[in-house]
């Protein structure tokens, strides 16, 4: 075991946990931050996403010893700024959820397309989303959702 | 007269470092290492392509091709299946924002849960493909034709070639390229690093030279 400084949310957290424990567990587990989903546990359909130094980042497969001092970003935190707000507010105007499990991961994946392009165009929002999988198939409305954020970020 | 002998030896001395220095610098400004430069030059260019064949073995591995694709999207596994999870290649090789490559490949294997990992992970340019757009690998000729071109491989003369194979982190990753999800060691290259080091050297001192068939 191995004990960790992580900074999420932008507050430090200290955490003893195995170096190959992935960060979803060290989150969920230990830090009891549990707005993070595990989905597949394989990164294969982002339901564990989380923002790594502002890098979209699938946390059930990066063992907690390679974060080093990277800031970690999780659902709980998104709204801290004017492009999570939008995203968020966006989410509940389109009425975007059903399940809502893979939704975490969703808007993680959104507000990281909306930061590094601010108007994107439906070949973005398609690449940028697709390793987001959502069962209810709320696809429509998630792009639907990422253009009212858009818009409203102008 | 000790004295004089003692001059003479010093001054000899001097005359054959001075010599081979020179020698050294002449070879190396004609591309040739000193061992070879006794060669003719048809049998260093045997040697080099003979090497060059080496290198091809390795460049045409599916660990390399995975990420030396003509598609928009990197390949995965010793099958070369097309990468899961929907990636593609993006505008600067590097995926796209919320799916990027550092997505889920770290900055080094990720050996609890199978990610393979390294410094700056990214596909290779669309100008260093080393498939066609049906997927079949290109030929010696073709591939070392590209290589060597500097307009397609980032201006790179020989000596910065073969720095890159020594010391890429992509390309000795591939050598130590870690274990996958179930445990399983990843398929071994066909050289080591270390020989295919050697490779890349005796085909740069030789001119980098390329089969001039397919």
């Amino acid at each position: 075991m191995e004990t960790y400084t992580l900074t999420v949310n932008g507050q430090p957290k200290q955490v003893t946990a195995d170096p190959g424990t992935p960060l979803l567990w060290v989150l969920r587990e230990d830090l009891k931050m549990t707005g993070t989903k595990y989905g597949c546990g394989i990164a294969s359909c982002g339901a564990c996403t989380v923002h790594l130094a502002g890098v979209a980042t699938r946390s059930c497969v990066v063992p907690v010893s390679l974060v080093g001092d990277r800031p970690i970003l999780t659902i709980e935190g998104v709204g801290q700024d004017s492009v999570g707000r939008a995203v968020q507010a966006a989410w509940v105007s389109e009425d975007v959820v059903q399940c809502g499990y893979c939704q975490s991961g969703q808007i993680m994946s959104a507000v990281a397309l909306l930061k590094s392009t601010p108007k994107p165009t439906d070949t973005n929002i398609e690449e940028s989303m697709g390793g987001n999988i959502c069962r209810c198939g709320t696809y429509v409305r998630i792009r639907r959702a990422i253009k009212t954020a858009a818009q409203e970020l102008k | 007269m000790v004295r004089s002998r003692t001059a003479m030896l010093r001054l000899f001395s001097v005359v054959v470092v001075a010599s081979a220095a020179w020698s050294t610098a002449l070879s190396s400004a004609a591309g040739q290492d000193t061992p070879r430069k006794s060669m003719p030059a048809p049998a260093v260019r045997d040697a080099g392509l003979a090497a060059w064949q080496q290198v091809y073995s390795v460049l045409t591995h599916p660990r390399c091709i995975n990420c030396h694709t003509a598609t928009n999207y990197p390949q995965q596994g010793d099958d070369r299946h097309r990468h899961l999870f929907n990636v593609v290649r993006g505008p600067q090789d590097k995926g796209v924002p919320g799916l990027n490559c550092a997505t889920c490949h770290q900055g080094a294997n990720a050996e609890s849960t199978g990610v393979p990992g390294a410094h700056n992970w990214h596909l290779a340019p669309v100008s260093m493909r080393w498939q066609d757009i049906n997927d079949q690998i290109l030929s010696s000729a073709a591939v070392c034709k590209s290589l060597t071109d500097r307009s397609k491989n980032h201006n790179l003369a020989g000596p910065a070639l073969l720095k890159h194979h020594e010391e890429e982190p992509l390309v000795l990753w591939a050598f130590q390229p870690g274990s996958r999800q179930d445990g399983a060691a990843r398929s071994p290259l066909p050289l080591s690093h270390e020989e295919f080091v050697t490779a890349t050297r005796t085909w740069v001192e030789a001119g980098t030279p390329c089969p001039l068939n397919p």
